[in-house]
């Protein structure tokens, strides 16, 4: 178990930067997630952190060890790959053993430590298996295995639920995060899909273009985003543009393009947000933030869209200048229909002010 | 890390320059064995009292040897593409899209083409449609002509050889792409109301066009390349026989002249070949949809695909029984007689107890062997510096690989001799010319890009990922590439490694012009055995080279199979 520090990492490919002055520490036993759409730069910092590139300038640490242009070889991680990256030619058992026979372990230890892991990932019956006889679901668990038999100081898991079906990826997720946390290994994750990294990560760095943009942990990042693209990356959002009107000790008054007003409280505010008067500012409401009928901000519009999943109901509702996405929990009542008057309200609590 | 060797290792190895130190050795090969001697050869041509006095005096027209040499090359060529492309792509047709009978045997058969040696195919078939071939003699014995009806000579026998040899080019990457061709793409085609025909003229035919130039460039270069037909046809005015009749005549500066000049036309072609490839590449977007073959079914068209696949197979299968049945025949009985009047097993007997004739072939296994293991070495290290490693000059690396092959043996050979003929510090200040080391040189660089070729598909199969799982879990480089990527590619690097042995064991052209009498090659003594109406014997030989490529036929099918199935 060991912690991981990045300083001033940058990356260059050619003439494109990849990665730009990225600065983090993840701490001993962490579970970490990098967060980002495909080409964020979030497969490239895992791949400095595995040693498969070196960063153009900067470090990295592994506690206070220097390892910026170490071998991966050398490094002691495991590492999961998105298409798990087994080893065709040789069976479950050899898979997994074979980063001990690297370490020139003794054949009995080898053993010992390839059932037990077997165990724990639950394969147990399937040690002199053939890769190319495994499902998709079992392949990953021994990619697992073998990452985790060598005893790593950090794990890294590159993607490793992508090529799994949808049941199966909730299934397996629930797995990992269970041995990492029986286990206690430093992990970083690699994932696009936020629902992911919310449910397992103890912190997330949401990155773009090759930048970091907020690191915090899951409710940290979905209740208080520090600006429109985690807003939006992160869970469903409304995000209005408005100008300040007044500030008050605890209160924040703005106005929409349409002149409507909305009042929301000092507290939920980002950091990055400046509050002149006239100042632009985007006003961020989650969908099952809004309420139905009249209260705090209340507004009238025209519903455009409905959806039903069973477990919410979903509605596009047109106002002047924009449109609401709104999710109201089922309760049983009857459904909204297209063309309808609605009235909506938002206590002043959910809103939230972003700068950019 | 604080050992003052290792950091000083460790800024060597991570400096952005360490790579072109690690490919360094493979430039230095091309360099000698290829660029150089090419650029010997080249020097070579420049030679005389006038610089261009070569070059003059080729492009003379007072006498137009080599001019005509050149037309007549080119002229052989572009209609043995024709010929090869009509019966390729015909036979492509019949055998994917049709079911009749006899379609499995000649489905078969139709590569036999490919499993003989240069110089064995076109022996046999002078020996079935030569002038004193059986069956001209046959007919002519059957209605009693005065003279033979038909004989294969001239231009229009090598023309014909070439098709036999060469229309498996097209028929490959026709049959290939017809396989590949997806049926919903013509379905759609007739759902938007389009008639048989615009299907074919819009579809079907524009979507083989690919395939169908690569494999005209493909015939042309090697029909420009072709030396053994010519030979035994007696047609000396091309490219390869004037080159070849100047050696012989001593005559360096002029074959100097003559191969430089067919060089170029071969090295153009390959360029544009690459070039071609690269711009167009069909490939279809769904997958693992056949095509059909549809049933002939009426009565006459039944009868008539019968018969045309009987003829077919026929055709196809005379050359190896023909072979077959001359090497039985007593050396120097066949003279008038239609077939070959007396037989015996001793020739069978003679190749492996006879010191005589078995020492060709255990000179041409060595010489093989040697080659081989060069091309192993070379091969592996090229195709693993070409798909894994990021350097500039890898475009031409891959060019100079190429070369090799484009260029004909004709001009590799004439390349060894410029300069190798002298000491140079490439052959470690020996001569090379005359010692047993100057066939396998010539084997090396004429094969160079089978084991590069085979074993980079291979390895662009294999995941990157899965090398880096390995490196992840602590294992070096090396431990890497030995446990890890060496057995995922071995089925490639063998396939690779057996074609470059057979066609070693086969190599004519090259041989002919640059063999030494103290190690004289199989082919060679096939030749040589001919011309002294050892027919049974050459034959007898020629059907042990034809056995060997079998087996390596059978064996890379059987491992392609092999590891279709255990490779992810």
């Amino acid at each position: 178990m060991k912690g991981v520090h990045l300083k001033q990492v940058t990356k260059s490919f050619g003439n494109v930067q990849a990665i730009k002055d990225l600065n983090l520490s993840i701490k001993p036993g962490e579970f970490f997630t990098f967060l980002g759409p495909s080409g964020c730069g979030k497969t490239t910092t895992l791949r400095m952190i595995a040693g498969f590139y070196y960063p153009t300038t900067g470090h990295i640490y592994f506690d206070e060890q220097n390892v910026t242009t170490l071998q991966p070889n050398k490094r002691n991680i495991g590492m999961v790959f998105q298409n798990y990256a087994l080893f065709p030619h040789m069976t479950v058992d050899e898979n997994i053993a074979f980063g001990l026979k690297v370490r020139k372990m003794p054949k009995k230890e080898i053993e010992t430590k390839v059932n037990r892991i077997r165990e724990i990932v639950h394969l147990g019956e399937y040690g002199h298996r053939k890769i190319n006889e495994l499902s998709g679901g079992q392949q990953q668990r021994v990619a697992l295995a073998r990452a985790l038999v060598i005893e790593p100081d950090i794990l890294l898991l590159d993607e490793p639920l992508s090529n799994l079906d949808a049941k199966l990826r909730e299934e397996t997720r629930f797995e990992i995060k269970r041995i990492q946390s029986e286990l206690g290994v430093t992990t970083i994750y690699v994932t696009h899909d936020q629902t992911e990294a919310m449910a397992m990560s103890d912190r997330i760095m949401v990155m773009e273009n090759g930048e970091v943009k907020q690191i915090g942990t899951p409710q940290e990042i979905y209740n208080r985003p520090v600006n429109r693209f985690v807003s939006n990356f992160i869970g469903e959002s409304n995000t209005i543009e408005a100008k300040i009107e007044t500030v008050s000790a605890d209160d924040i008054t703005v106005q929409t393009k349409d002149g409507m007003r909305l009042r929301g409280k000092k507290q939920n505010v980002s950091p990055l947000a400046q509050l002149d008067r006239e100042q632009t500012i985007y006003v961020s409401v989650r969908p099952e933030l809004i309420q139905y009928g009249p209260g705090e901000n209340e507004m009238v519009g025209t519903i455009s869209f409905v959806e039903f999943t069973g477990l919410s109901a979903h509605y596009l509702v047109k106002m002047q200048n924009f449109t609401l996405k709104v999710m109201i929990l089922n309760d049983g009542s009857p459904l909204k229909k297209v063309g309808e008057q609605i009235m909506l309200n938002i206590p002043s609590e959910n809103l939230y002010f972003l700068g950019e | 890390m604080n050992n003052p060797f290792e950091s000083k290792w460790s800024r060597l190895t991570q400096s952005p320059y360490f790579i072109y130190l690690l490919i360094s050795p493979l430039f230095l090969i091309l360099f000698a064995y290829v660029v150089y001697p090419f650029y010997q050869t080249f020097l070579q041509s420049f030679n005389g009292e006038d610089t261009l006095l070569n070059y003059k005096k080729f492009f003379s027209l007072a006498s137009p040897a080599n001019l005509e040499a050149l037309w007549n090359s080119v002229y052989i060529s572009v209609f043995s593409v024709i010929t090869c492309a009509i019966v390729g792509v015909t036979m492509a047709f019949l055998l994917e899209r049709y079911e009749f009978p006899g379609r499995r045997l000649l489905s078969v058969l139709v590569l036999v083409p490919m499993a003989l040696p240069p110089l064995v195919g076109v022996l046999s078939f002078t020996f079935l449609y030569g002038e004193s071939g059986i069956i001209p003699r046959g007919i002519q014995a059957l209605f009693h002509l005065d003279k033979v009806p038909f004989a294969l000579k001239g231009i229009w026998g090598v023309i014909v050889v070439h098709t036999f040899t060469m229309y498996t080019y097209f028929y490959l990457t026709a049959s290939a792409a017809i396989k590949g061709f997806d049926p919903s793409l013509e379905e759609a085609a007739t759902s938007l109301g389009a008639g048989r025909i615009r299907v074919w003229l819009k579809i079907i035919l524009p979507m083989l066009t690919p395939s169908m130039v690569a494999a005209s460039l493909l015939v042309f270069m090697v029909s420009m390349a072709s030396y053994t037909a010519p030979l035994m046809f007696g047609v000396d005015r091309t490219m390869t026989m004037q080159i070849y009749l100047a050696r012989t005549n001593g005559n360096l500066e002029m074959a100097a002249t003559q191969s430089t000049i067919l060089s170029i036309v071969s090295i153009t072609f390959l360029i544009l070949m690459r070039w071609y490839q690269n711009r167009r590449n069909y490939q279809n977007l769904s997958k693992g949809i056949s095509v059909h073959r549809s049933e002939v079914s009426s009565k006459p068209l039944k009868m008539l695909a019968v018969i045309g696949s009987f003829i077919g197979t026929l055709v196809l299968i005379l050359p190896i029984l023909v072979l077959v049945l001359i090497s039985f025949s007593v050396d120097g009985s066949w003279t008038v007689q239609v077939l070959p009047p007396k037989y015996t097993f001793d020739h069978y007997i003679a190749l492996f107890t006879d010191e005589r004739t078995w020492r060709p072939i255990w000179n041409s296994i060595q010489m093989s062997f040697v080659a081989t293991i060069g091309n192993i070495l070379f091969g592996v290290a090229a195709a693993y510096a070409m798909v894994r490693l990021q350097f500039k000059g890898k475009t031409l690396l891959d060019i100079l690989i190429m070369v090799p092959w484009a260029l004909p043996g004709t001009v590799v050979a004439v390349n060894i001799i410029a300069a190798f003929s002298t000491e140079n510090i490439f052959a470690f200040n020996q001569v090379l010319i005359g010692t047993f080391w100057i066939l396998p040189l010539a084997y090396f660089i004429r094969h160079m890009p089978l084991v590069f070729r085979s074993t980079s598909a291979s390895l662009m199969q294999l995941d990157q990922s899965i090398e880096e799982a390995a490196r992840s879990l602590g294992a070096t480089w090396w431990y890497t590439f030995r446990r890890v990527v060496l057995p995922l590619t071995f089925t490639g690097v063998l396939a690779g490694t057996l074609l470059a042995f057979v066609q070693s064991i086969g190599e004519f052209v090259a041989s002919i012009l640059i063999y030494s009498t103290s190690t004289i090659p199989l082919s060679v003594a096939i030749f040589q055995k001919l011309y002294a109406f050892d027919f049974g014997t050459a034959c007898a030989y020629g059907v042990l080279q034809i056995v060997l490529i079998l087996i390596v036929l059978v064996i890379s099918e059987k491992l392609s199979k092999g590891s279709a199935g255990t490779a992810l």
